[in-house]
């Protein structure tokens, strides 16, 4: 009972005198005088159920230091424990992250799969892989684009090789597709505009190939990069593609990789890095260094976006007709967060 | 007394039209069957006993009359005629219709019949075109979407993937002989293996060879004076290359302790002190630094 009398005392000092006070005080009084202890309160108590803000955020804060309490208190006892084993410790729990608890997809490749092989060797993409052909892209935009998205489409011109930039007059992209493999191009990018923004990215790889279809987001500009380095030149840059790991990742990865020339240059040691990670395709474009053979440096230059693969079509552009390998359906493939497709 | 001016009077001016709609500098009339939309003497279907107008339907036109014989029938006032799809054939159609009638009313009526061909002809023109499709955004999943960009990117560390696959790269050989630095890793593995018997080798060495001399470092030896010390021994050492590695694994790994000891009285002192590998690989890639790669490092890009 003493205890509950300070504790009463403890809240009067606080400085609101509402006569609710005194209604509350008994209903605290009755509450605490129920339980055993001051400092254990009785199951039906919550801290929400006190109506006076300070006070309620005064047993909070309290609540939570005892919680904190004790997980450092647990946090002790495992420590020693883990020293007093010595050797026949149990192994370091690992912390459960997504790429953890990722739900295994079936379709995940393994590397030395013959039937992935064997289709790699026969797809669309086998043309460049054997080194039969050499990439050419053609560059365009949606209507009437601003200059956001033109700025953008230059500097894409600049990172990838053998890249032109047409304005598109209104054209029909089914008009524009024979044209462009009449004159060569291995490759047709459209990059949507939304509002003055670029928002959406249609890659179609020509000679009746497939059409991937991305959402474009953050999109980051040359001239809005902190410490980037100057403009890339003109060399052939490596290519870098992590974490394309199911069947769809694959194709869509061959996709991004098909897009730059065969041999790297070397000498103007620029890396374009395709990495995927929870579904989101980041890109970025560095310059290296290598100080020593354990350390590297880099520098970004150049544009950077990320993707959001959106719907992956068979053949060439044609959005009534076309066959779709894959579109992005919402309900049924964002239920799960943990569940990707790339 | 004449019917008409007195429902001109009260809708047009004095009373309530239903039809009117106001504005600063005119008025107009809402009533469907008006032909030029202005609230006028001469343009109101209500004040008017003898009134066409040509409205269209899906595509067609057709031609609405009204005569003072049919105002007591209001179910069948208006007559309604189906203009030919012509224009030079429509046109007819109305004077034809519209013989004796006002000049006002006839003039009006093929004005409209030729702006309502014009936009018709417009919307055929655009049905062909491309047309924009507005795909609706939810905000809810926008916002669900960045949120979780922003959460792959930061388990993504790109810095840290791209870096790691470069180093891989140089590992398994890609890059050929551009940079030297295979070599030392060649060295590096050959000296890591003879650190691990060094113990042996040492002991061996005390045995066989009692007598000789190795010049050995103080304990507070700083390694920035080494590089005359190192060149000389370099020189020294060319007959047998396995003692002359020894020694320098032997002496490196002395000065590598001294400067770890160095290295962590100067970190304690401000920043958090490096892990232990990372230091040694420091003290070491210091060494080769000055033996031969300065160069490279001053070309280091900024």
């Amino acid at each position: 009972k003493k205890k509950g009398k300070t504790k009463k005392l403890k809240q009067k000092i606080k400085p609101d005198e509402a006569p609710v006070q005194e209604m509350e005080q008994a209903e605290i009084e009755v509450t605490e005088n129920k339980s055993e202890s001051g400092a254990c309160f009785p199951p039906t108590f919550s801290v929400s159920e006190i109506k006076n803000k300070q006070r309620r955020h005064a047993m909070f804060l309290k609540l939570k230091e005892e919680k904190r309490k004790q997980k450092l208190e647990l946090k002790k006892k495992k420590k020693k424990e883990r020293k007093a084993l010595g050797d026949q410790a149990p192994p370091k729990e690992v912390p459960k992250t997504i790429e953890n608890q990722r739900i295994y997809d079936e379709t995940t490749v393994n590397p030395e799969d013959e039937e992935v092989a064997f289709d790699e060797g026969t797809d669309e993409f086998s043309a460049y892989f054997n080194r039969l052909t050499n990439p050419k892209v053609l560059i365009t935009t949606s209507d009437r684009p601003r200059g956001r998205t033109v700025r953008f489409c230059e500097q894409l011109a600049t990172m990838i090789p053998h890249a032109h930039v047409y304005y598109r007059r209104g054209l029909a992209l089914k008009r524009v597709i024979p044209q462009c493999i009449s004159r060569g191009f291995t490759y047709l990018m459209v990059i949507n505009e939304d509002r003055k923004v670029p928002n959406g990215l249609v890659l179609c790889h020509l000679p009746d190939g497939p059409t991937a279809h991305f959402k474009v987001s953050s999109v980051r500009l040359r001239k809005e990069m902190k410490r980037r380095g100057k403009d890339p030149t003109e060399h052939v840059p490596e290519v870098i593609l992590n974490n394309f790991t199911t069947r769809l990742g694959h194709s869509i990865g061959r996709m991004f990789a098909a897009l730059f020339p065969h041999d790297p240059q070397f000498v103007g040691r620029q890396v374009a890095t395709f990495h995927n990670q929870r579904d989101f395709i980041f890109f970025r474009f560095h310059r290296y260094i290598f100080k020593n053979e354990k350390k590297v440096g880099i520098q970004e230059l150049g544009p950077r976006f990320t993707l959001k693969l959106r719907s992956l079509q068979k053949g060439t552009f044609d959005s009534k007709f076309g066959e779709y390998e894959w579109v992005h359906k919402r309900h049924e493939m964002d239920s799960s967060r943990r569940k990707f497709h790339l | 007394i004449c019917r008409l001016k007195v429902i001109w009077d009260l809708i047009g001016n004095k009373s309530f039209c239903s039809y009117k709609v106001k504005t600063k500098t005119q008025q107009f009339c809402r009533n469907e069957y008006n032909i030029t939309g202005l609230c006028n003497r001469s343009s109101c279907p209500l004040a008017n006993s003898q009134y066409a107008t040509v409205r269209e339907e899906k595509g067609l036109c057709y031609l609405y009359m009204k005569v003072i014989e049919r105002a007591a029938f209001p179910a069948r006032m208006w007559e309604k005629v189906k203009l030919d799809r012509n224009y030079a054939k429509a046109l007819e159609q109305i004077d034809e219709n519209l013989i004796y009638w006002p000049r006002f009313i006839r003039h009006k009526c093929k004005q409209r019949l030729t702006k309502i061909t014009q936009y018709l002809i417009r919307i055929r023109k655009l049905t062909l075109k491309r047309q924009r499709k507005l795909v609706p955004l939810s905000r809810k999943v926008e916002r669900r979407e960045k949120r979780r960009e922003e959460k792959a990117l930061i388990a993504a560390q790109l810095e840290n993937a791209i870096e790691k696959e470069l180093l891989d790269r140089l590992k398994q050989g890609t890059y050929g002989d551009i940079y030297n630095f295979p070599i030392h890793a060649f060295d590096k593995a050959m000296e890591k293996q003879e650190e691990e018997t060094e113990s042996e080798e040492e002991e061996e060495e005390d045995e066989e060879e009692s007598g000789t001399r190795e010049f050995v470092a103080e304990d507070e030896f700083e390694e920035s004076d080494l590089s005359d010390f190192e060149d000389m021994n370099n020189l020294k050492g060319s007959s047998d290359e396995e003692e002359d590695a020894e020694d320098q694994s032997s002496e490196e790994e002395e000065t590598e302790e001294e400067l770890e000891e160095e290295k962590t009285k100067a970190k304690s002192k401000g920043k958090t002190p490096l892990k232990g590998p990372i230091r040694k690989k420091r003290a070491y890639v210091e060494i080769e630094y000055e033996q031969e790669t300065e160069p490279a490092q001053k070309s280091k890009a900024t």
